[in-house]
């Protein structure tokens, strides 16, 4: 029986007391102080004075830390662009995989969240570096080729060169598609899952190829799900600090590890705090934009 | 602006990105118990210390206890930011921690530490005396010696044309272009920049440093990484051949291959050391006394630099220890060597501000 919750106040307001309190004192407050910490200044080595002052938006504002801030949203857009593109087709199979296989394809997707992120890019170090498992493959088929050149009678080839794989972009890069590929295929997912099948019948029945279903039935129809899983990819991306810090070069710094050091051997809380908060108006902005488009997608088109 | 610290092994950067340095490691799960002997009076019988992770002897927390019926509570640390950004929020309950020597300095400044009582020490006797008056601590007033260490160009040797005894192949030069690796700590490069340019690793004028930022720039090309701290393992890898570490860090990994080196570059460098200090606040000043005369104490001192293997400053520690150790050229550089290194000065607030923003500006370049 369903009841509104007007009818039933007091059970209403007893089961949201306990997480709204957890809401308010462990996250609003906190991010509040942070907050106000983003008007402030630093007097001596251990206080913040909060003068209301806009120097430190005004500072992250600079060219210098202007490009960091577009540097980083450019990874994170790339890191999304290539997690729609490798997700939606897997978003895809798993959807129309037999029920059975349906679980285990999707627990295979979120079994990397059953490990350590730290232990993850570990991992990845150990695949990609000089004397990693991808050169050490190359380099002992590098070794059967010049085995066969000289039983060919052929002069042998030149001395093997690793291919530089980690500590720079590209390793970031495909850290992060690495890391963020289940928040796409999720949602992807769980759009592509509700989706109705017999328009899919209707379509192909009618005439349109199966690329052309695809892209004027399915994707139209997945909009939302796509919006969802774009957003969730990335923002985690944009603030995502472990990954660059770890697999990037010298040119791979990201937002995420210039605001770590301002409150850490800066000792500047302010300024990163306000970072911080220029990150999260940029992550408002971003949900406005997807709220706008799944109205829009909602509306009679 | 900081030293991270010294034994900072790869471990402990390891331990830093898990979070689990938060985690306090209780050694003696016990609470409560009455004090015994040399216990201070109405202080219990235990004692919160906070140290970095790998850095005491394997016995000489049960051994403390056997000894003056004080129970070690030991949480770990990553580096010093961590330990001053905690007990910037004021002390959650430490007796004994062990800073860095700038950061030394900036506690006092911070008003975060206590002074030593030098009665309660008599175990100072075992110090070097050159360890006696640092410029960090005048008259050790706040912090008693621990271990010391100095940066240099860690280095596979099969892979270098000569001893790179200069900073110039890390920081001004193409010849080992893609095979170097960096310590990200913004005041360390900037410092030895300085060292290479042939000025002190302090008091530098601002249009030094920007000599130094161009150069730096000049140079990213040819570095391969920043490192956390790990660059020994960088090393082993075969990922790089030149590291920028400190020597304690290369002496552990030339142990087990014999074709890396350590070399301090000619223009000398910087050595960092740890101390053990009283915070402010600090609940059991007594046992926190007790504890830092035992950390002194030549059998004790011995038996945590077998473990560590960073050089000790205790004179009477190191006779005690095997000759691989006291004549080990990396642990303990030669005399001259030594003499051209400095430590680093903490220089305020501004100057930390001001290195971090010249870094970021080399990074984004």
């Amino acid at each position: 029986m369903e009841q509104s919750w007007k009818s039933a106040r007091g059970i209403f307001a007893a089961a949201l007391a306990l997480p709204l309190f957890w809401l308010v004192v462990f996250f609003l407050f906190p991010l509040g102080i942070v907050w106000l910490y983003s008007f402030g200044e630093n007097r001596g080595l251990t206080d913040i004075a909060l003068t209301g002052t806009l120097s430190n938006y005004l500072r992250a504002l600079e060219p210098l830390y202007l490009k960091i801030f577009v540097k980083s949203a450019g990874i994170a857009a790339l890191t999304t662009g290539l997690c729609l593109v490798i997700g939606f087709p897997v978003a895809l199979a798993i959807t129309f995989a037999p029920p059975k296989a349906k679980g285990w394809l999707l627990m295979f997707i979120m079994l990397p969240f059953w490990t350590n992120l730290l232990i993850r890019t570990y991992a990845l170090i150990a695949v990609l570096r000089n004397e990693g498992y991808i050169n050490q493959s190359l380099r002992a088929g590098w070794g059967l080729a010049n085995g066969l050149a000289t039983r060919l009678g052929q002069a042998p080839l030149a001395s093997f060169q690793p291919v530089e794989l980690l500590h720079n972009n590209f390793a970031v890069v495909l850290g992060l598609v690495y890391v963020h590929l289940p928040f796409m295929v999720l949602p992807l997912y769980s759009a592509l899952d509700r989706l109705d099948t017999s328009l899919l019948e209707a379509s192909l029945d009618l005439g349109a190829g199966h690329l052309r279903t695809l892209f004027r039935i399915v994707v139209p129809l997945a909009l939302p799900g796509i919006a969802s899983g774009v957003l969730i990819t990335f923002i985690p991306a944009l603030g995502a600090y472990l990954t660059p810090d770890l697999l990037g070069g010298p040119d791979s710094q990201m937002i995420a590890s210039v605001i770590e050091r301002q409150f850490k051997r800066a000792n500047d809380w302010p300024f990163g705090a306000a970072m911080s908060f220029l990150l999260m108006y940029l992550t408002f902005i971003g949900i406005a934009i997807q709220g706008a488009l799944s109205r829009k997608s909602r509306e009679p088109g | 602006m900081t030293l991270t610290g010294p034994g900072s092994a790869s471990r402990r950067s390891l331990l830093a990105a898990m979070g689990a340095a938060a985690i306090g490691i209780t050694f003696t799960a016990c609470g409560e118990k009455p004090g015994t002997a040399t216990a201070g009076a109405g202080e219990g019988s235990n004692l919160n210390f906070y140290n970095w992770d790998t850095y005491i002897g394997e016995t000489t927390l049960a051994d403390f206890k056997s000894a003056s019926g004080i129970d070690v509570n030991m949480s770990l640390f990553a580096n010093n930011d961590e330990l001053f950004a905690k007990l910037k929020a004021g002390n959650p309950g430490y007796d004994v921690i062990v800073p860095s020597n700038e950061f030394v300095t900036r506690m006092v400044q911070a008003n975060l530490i206590q002074p030593l009582d030098h009665t309660k020490l008599p175990n100072l006797k075992n110090i070097d005396p050159t360890f006696l008056n640092p410029d960090y601590d005048p008259g050790r007033k706040y912090s008693a010696p621990y271990t010391w260490l100095v940066l240099g160009i860690g280095y596979r040797k099969s892979k270098v044309k000569s001893v790179p005894d200069s900073w110039k192949w890390l920081f001004d030069s193409d010849q080992y272009k893609g095979r170097i690796a960096l310590l990200s700590e913004s005041a360390d490069l900037i410092r030895l920049s300085a060292k290479y340019k042939g000025h002190s690793v302090n008091d530098i004028p601002p249009d030094l440093v920007a000599e130094i930022e161009k150069m730096l720039i000049r140079q990213k090309p040819f570095v391969k990484a920043f490192h956390d701290d790990n660059g020994q393992d960088m090393l082993v890898a075969g990922d790089v051949d030149l590291v920028l570490e400190y020597n304690g860090d290369i002496a552990q990994v030339m142990k087990d291959d014999p074709d890396i080196g350590f070399v301090i570059p000619k223009e000398g460098s910087l050595i960092n050391s740890d101390s053990l200090c009283i915070p402010k606040g600090a609940p059991r000043p007594n046992n926190a006394h007790a504890f830092i005369n035992y950390m002194m104490d030549a059998k004790a001192g011995a038996a945590i630099s077998k473990t560590i293997m960073y050089p000790t400053p205790n004179a009477a520690a190191k006779a005690l220890m095997p000759e691989s150790y006291r004549n080990n050229p990396v642990i303990f550089p030669p005399a001259e060597v030594m003499a051209r290194c400095e430590y680093g000065a903490f220089e305020g607030a501004e100057k930390a501000k001001f290195y971090e923003e010249v870094i970021t500006r080399v990074r984004a370049s």
